[in-house]
């Protein structure tokens, strides 16, 4: 900022810039978020449509209303999960792109045994499911971080190339041996048994595993910063070649870290499964596993973050689904905007200028 | 060290005093609080010039300076007896200085001929290699420098990485020569050759300047020395006019102390020894090497740098995998324990830059105290931290080894070069080790910290630990070392008595060739 | 396999290279400046968008390429901006970029889904047309895949024997001591991502324009990664992507055939054959000697670098 105003001449306000770093840095960040705003507003404008009206449809579909923020919960449910999928291996400097593959392969996963196990009651199906789907995804992250951690392969390609895979084998399980023969058109499994689905709060379609999520979160801020297993984490992640020397066992940190990221992703997994849509099928995820990857980028894989950033783009979803209702607006503006504030975020992080 | 000092072909000292080519008046430079160079005042002549302090008494920034490579916050240069700024390498470059810098800037991955080419003012958009090859040839010739246009940068040796560093400054047009340490990596006999080199290269008119901490190749090369200490210049002087003494006093402003080996200790048990063992990793491999550290003892090892040394500590402390053969500690096969298998029977370990390699600098004084032992610190596995054990031992163990050090809360990356390395040793000796790593624990550091540091290193034999110092400083080394070992290709080529021997000896052993 | 099924394969591998091959052509020149690019997919489906739309309305697709190469330029430089100009972490920016350009390529493309373009004329070389059938198709194909060798060699020359190539690796190997020799490191990188822009533009015209001819959302199914890793197997060399791209095509060719002949394995099963193909020869031939991998990338996978 002082940079700015040391432009444009006005040297008085740079030094109070200098002075004041805490208002300074929370003006910046105000200046980008109006930036933020103002890319919605532009957006809407370019399709002929009025901001006010469209902000109004938001929030009384949102926030202020009890169906509304349901929605948004029901969202940000899978969101926390592919949230913490990145956290947890960003902190040790592993890029983990692939969240979407590991929530197919978690799905997959409580599927067979949902499948499997049909005559089980509730109380020992849905902790098997919950168990299924830790395993898919937390096998199918793994996979990567041993590449990793034996040096053969970076996580950045083999995440990304897995998710193809994962979403494919789904594909084929869902068109093949799982196939439901009663809708031969529409590809898809057969129907989950009542002790398969996950049970709701009240009449919502909220079901209980966002307090898993909230609650995963939590325990994970609490292993980063009171633990010495969250000290070693934070070592490594400062610091990986001064970590290996200090005796910490970088290469299992990298395999348990990713195993632990992919299990949660798959957690997502298994609960849109069971709580939402009761048959797998190629729509398990809506690009969950990106937006997470998205909201742990601009939460600064800071678990403390995760909610409110996981929070705005349920919001910016929801906002999506409804201005297309109401206003003819085409969905993929959310993932444009979605980007255009990972982009912003980035920005407003980065300050000054690298040489 | 001894070098044969050489007659010069023309005696400048006799000559009139001829206009400075290139000069720095009255140059201040300040990072922070510390005033790295004073009001300094250096002219440089025809002749070889040395600029003589030691480690931290403000030559390298000065001479940085002149380079461009930094900006100085008051003073002036002078070219050609005319102001000018010199905003950056290019910039000298242009006006016809060069620094051939201790550390080489050179690119590993491109040739000779590339790295040489990025230096030229004239190149062409279309690369001529063959052009670039014959004037590469051309000078190199001339100067004795030779080396073979087409090799990658990365697979020469240090002393031939430091040809091309040359070659490129005079190809580039340098009409004055800088160089800052060019004996710091080399045996005594690639230094002859410098030398050679530098003789040449006066004989045809360059003024030379050269950077150093040792006497004796200012005697037996320059022809005038400038003394630097704290950022001052002491005073300059033809060597005709000024003898050793005077110079050790201008240098250090009294006699400097030197660090006591004490008596004879005996040596205990074997603490370390490796048999037979290969790594194979990214670096320098080790082929079946045989070594054994006992308590109390320092074995020293010399060698260029790059033959395996930083292997070799690798391969101890654990962070390699011996392949073949066997490491056994204290008895104990360790030959597949992890490193912090390794580092929980006592072996410690203290890195040449402490805050890049051992520390972590976003983490405060105390947690890196309790990465380094992490079973002293928490208990339940990893769960908790008993932060009032580590309060303790700061106040107690670490404030015992002679450390006087801010607030414990202060991240790692707040303190200086220095007493960061302090810090990880002191850190790395509270743990009561029982064998000891130090890999070039006093490079860079000004000779107090050193001092300080290697007093660290005796006390700790004192203490019946075993101690391997590696080292590229001889006088260090064979001050030090109860026994002196040799590296050359990842082998350990010759186990010296270090009161016996001499560096022609060690240099020979060192590049393989006859002394 | 008959011979109409291998010329069926080598055909089709051939028309569907340049689509992986120009992307990383593009990926190459941006890693030997020291830059990693994980929204390639982003910028081809700009490409691909504009590319279309262009080609449609004009009814010219070859001003469609232009037009795609031109988009692809103009985006990439986005990510200059963010890495270059203000210096944020390589992978999250390329990552925003992959979903930037998905987003807009969707909204371009949304009123071209189900047209259909007519696709490049093809070019047969003289002589080797004359063959029999089944091989003469092999030969016949559109100019962009005669031009893949061509270009491959071009830019080899260009990296290795022109002083701006020599610049751009200095800098893609050690940005600091190539600003010490006095080099304009963040020129050279500017100018590394817009031809790179140019190459993952025409990449993904080149898609829709040539091969498929027809629109569809996120169609580049996953090239643009795919791309990234083709880099690695190629050693960062122009002319051994060739085969990188064509073994990744082959197997996309493989698949399609074994479709149209009725076979029982799952179609997605056999979707699935090239990503694998991928990752197994990256792991098994993608081991970079000493000096093959410009030393600036070391610190972006590190997750060292800001």
């Amino acid at each position: 900022m002082s940079a700015i105003a040391a432009a444009v001449g006005i040297d008085a306000l740079g030094s109070w810039f200098d002075r004041h770093p805490r208002l300074t840095t929370a003006l910046r960040w105000l200046g980008w978020a109006t930036v933020g705003v103002l890319a919605y507003v532009v957006l809407i404008l370019l399709y002929g449509k009025s901001p006010l009206h469209a902000f109004h449809e938001i929030w009384a579909n949102t926030l202020s209303s009890r169906y509304g923020l349901q929605d948004v919960a029901v969202r940000m449910t899978p969101l926390l999960f592919a949230a913490l999928a990145v956290t947890i291996p960003a902190r040790i400097g592993q890029v983990n792109v692939g969240g979407e593959g590991q929530i197919f392969a978690g799905g997959a996963g409580a599927a067979w045994v949902a499948l499997t196990f049909t005559s089980w009651p509730a109380w020992l199906l849905l902790p098997a499911m919950a168990l299924g789907g830790m395993l898919g995804g937390g096998i199918w992250a793994g996979i990567a971080g041993f590449l990793k951690a034996r040096g053969w392969l970076s996580e950045v390609f083999s995440t990304v190339l897995m998710n193809y895979i994962a979403i494919l084998a789904v594909s084929a399980l869902v068109f093949g041996p799982w196939r439901d023969p009663t809708s031969s058109n529409y590809p898809q499994s057969r129907e989950l048994v009542h002790a398969a689905r996950l049970p709701h709060l009240g009449a919502s379609r909220v079901d209980i595993t966002i307090f898993a999520a909230l609650g995963l979160i939590v325990a994970f801020d609490w292993l980063l910063h009171r633990t010495r297993w969250g000290l070693e984490i934070r070592a490594i992640g400062g610091n990986p070649y001064a970590a290996l020397r200090n005796g910490i066992p970088v290469s299992r940190y990298i395999i348990v870290a990713m195993f632990v990221g992919g299990a949660l992703a798959g957690l997502a997994g298994m609960g849109q499964l069971s709580a939402l849509q009761f048959r797998l099928n190629p729509g398990l995820s809506a690009s969950f596993g990106y937006m997470g990857f998205l909201i742990s980028w601009l939460a600064g894989h800071n678990p403390r973050l995760i909610v409110p950033m996981a929070f705005l783009l349920a919001v910016l979803a929801s906002s999506g689904d409804i201005l297309q209702i109401s206003q003819g607006l085409p969905s993929a503006i959310v993932t444009v905007l979605s980007a255009t504030l990972m982009m912003i975020v980035l920005l407003a992080r980065a300050g000054r200028r690298a040489t | 060290m001894t070098v044969a000092a050489a007659p010069s072909a023309v005696d400048a000292s006799a000559q009139p005093a001829a206009e400075p080519l290139l000069e720095a008046r009255a140059i201040v430079k300040r990072f922070g609080p510390l005033v790295a160079v004073d009001h300094a005042d250096l002219a440089i002549r025809p002749g070889v010039h040395a600029l003589l302090g030691e480690n931290g008494a403000g030559k390298s920034t000065l001479v940085k300076i002149l380079y461009g490579y930094d900006r100085a916050d008051s003073g002036e240069i002078w070219l050609d007896g005319r102001r000018v700024e010199v905003r950056s390498p290019a910039d000298a470059r242009r006006f016809g200085i060069g620094l051939v810098f201790q550390q080489f800037t050179l690119i590993p991955a491109l040739t000779v001929a590339e790295n040489v080419a990025l230096f030229l003012p004239d190149l062409p958009r279309v690369l001529d290699q063959r052009k670039i090859a014959d004037r590469i040839r051309e000078t190199s010739v001339r100067y004795e420098l030779v080396v073979d246009p087409a090799r990658r940068v990365g697979t020469l040796s240090l002393p031939e990485q430091q040809r091309v560093e040359i070659l490129r400054v005079l190809l580039a047009g340098a009409r004055v020569l800088i160089f800052d340490e060019p004996t710091s990596t080399l045996p005594a006999q690639e230094v002859d050759a410098l030398f050679d080199v530098f003789r040449r290269l006066r004989d045809d008119g360059y003024p030379i300047l050269f950077i150093t901490h040792k006497l004796a190749e200012v005697f037996a090369l320059a022809d005038t020395v400038t003394v630097m200490r704290r950022g001052v210049v002491i005073d300059t002087l033809a060597i005709a006019d000024v003898d050793e003494e005077q110079l050790v006093q201008m240098m250090f402003g009294q006699t400097p102390a030197t660090v006591h080996r004490g008596e004879p200790h005996p040596v205990g048990a074997t603490v370390l020894a490796l048999t037979g063992a290969t790594c194979l990793g990214e670096g320098r491999p080790l082929v079946d090497l045989d070594l054994s550290i006992s308590a109390g003892e320092i074995v020293g090892v010399a060698g260029i740098a790059g033959n395996g040394q930083r292997e070799l500590a690798d391969a101890i402390v654990g962070v390699s995998r011996v392949r073949r053969g066997h490491r056994l500690l204290l008895g104990d096969d360790a030959t597949h324990w992890s490193v912090r298998r390794i580092r929980d029977a006592g072996v410690a370990y203290v890195p040449e830059r402490a805050l890049a390699e051992e520390l972590i600098w976003n983490m405060t004084l105390e947690e890196n105290v309790i990465l380094g032992s992490p079973r002293r610190y928490s208990h339940v596995g990893g769960l908790t931290l008993d932060r009032r054990k580590l309060h303790k031992d700061f106040s107690g163990r670490l404030a015992a080894l002679g450390l006087d050090l801010p607030d414990a809360s202060h991240r790692a990356g707040t303190l200086s070069g220095g007493n960061a390395q302090r810090f990880a040793v002191a850190r790395e000796l509270a743990r009561d080790p029982k064998l000891l790593v130090a890999l070039y624990p006093t490079r860079g550091l000004d000779v107090p910290t050193a001092a300080a540091v290697q007093e660290l290193l005796l006390h700790a034999r004192g203490r019946g630990c075993g101690v391997l110092l590696v080292s590229q400083d001889l006088a260090e080394l064979t001050t030090l070392s109860d026994r002196l070992l040799v590296m050359r290709d990842g082998r350990i080529v010759a186990d010296l008595d270090p009161h016996t021997t001499d560096a022609y000896e060690i240099g020979g052993l060192m590049t393989g060739g006859a002394s | 396999m008959s011979a109409a099924a291998l010329a069926s394969i080598v055909a089709i591998t051939l028309a569907l290279t340049p689509s992986v091959l120009y992307a990383t052509f593009g990926e190459i020149v941006g890693q030997r400046a020291g830059i990693v690019n994980l929204g390639i997919e982003g910028v081809m489906l700009i490409g691909a968008s504009v590319g279309f739309a262009v080609g449609v309305v004009t009814g010219n697709s070859y001003l469609g390429l232009l037009a795609g190469a031109v988009a692809g330029v103009v985006f990439n430089l986005l990510l200059a901006m963010l890495v270059i100009g203000r210096g944020t972490n390589q992978l999250a920016s390329g990552f925003a970029l992959y979903f930037l350009g998905g987003g807009i390529s969707m909204l371009i493309g949304a009123k071209y889904i189900g047209r259909n373009l007519g696709g490049l004329a093809q070019i047969s070389i003289p002589g080797l047309s004359g063959l029999p059938s089944p091989w003469d198709q092999i030969f016949r194909q559109d100019v962009l895949v005669w031009l893949m060798v061509p270009i491959a060699f071009a830019l080899w020359w260009l990296l290795f024997r022109t002083r701006w190539g020599l610049k751009l690796r200095a800098v893609g190997e050690d940005k600091n001591f190539s600003f010490a020799a006095g080099v304009h490191t963040r020129r050279v990188q500017c100018q590394a991502l817009a031809v790179a822009g140019g190459l993952y533009g025409l990449a993904g015209a080149e898609l829709v324009l040539a091969y498929t001819k027809t629109w569809q959302d996120w169609g580049t199914a996953g090239r643009g990664f795919v791309a990234i890793a083709i880099v690695i197997l190629a050693l960062w060399h122009p002319v051994r992507a060739i085969f990188g791209a064509l073994l990744f095509s082959a197997a996309v060719a493989v698949g399609i055939q074994l479709q149209a002949q009725g076979s029982p394995i799952s179609p997605f099963i056999l979707d699935m054959l090239p990503y694998v193909v991928t990752i197994a020869i990256v792991l098994i031939w993608g081991r970079p000697k000493a000096f093959t991998v410009p030393a600036g990338l070391r610190e972006v996978f590190a997750g060292t670098s800001k």
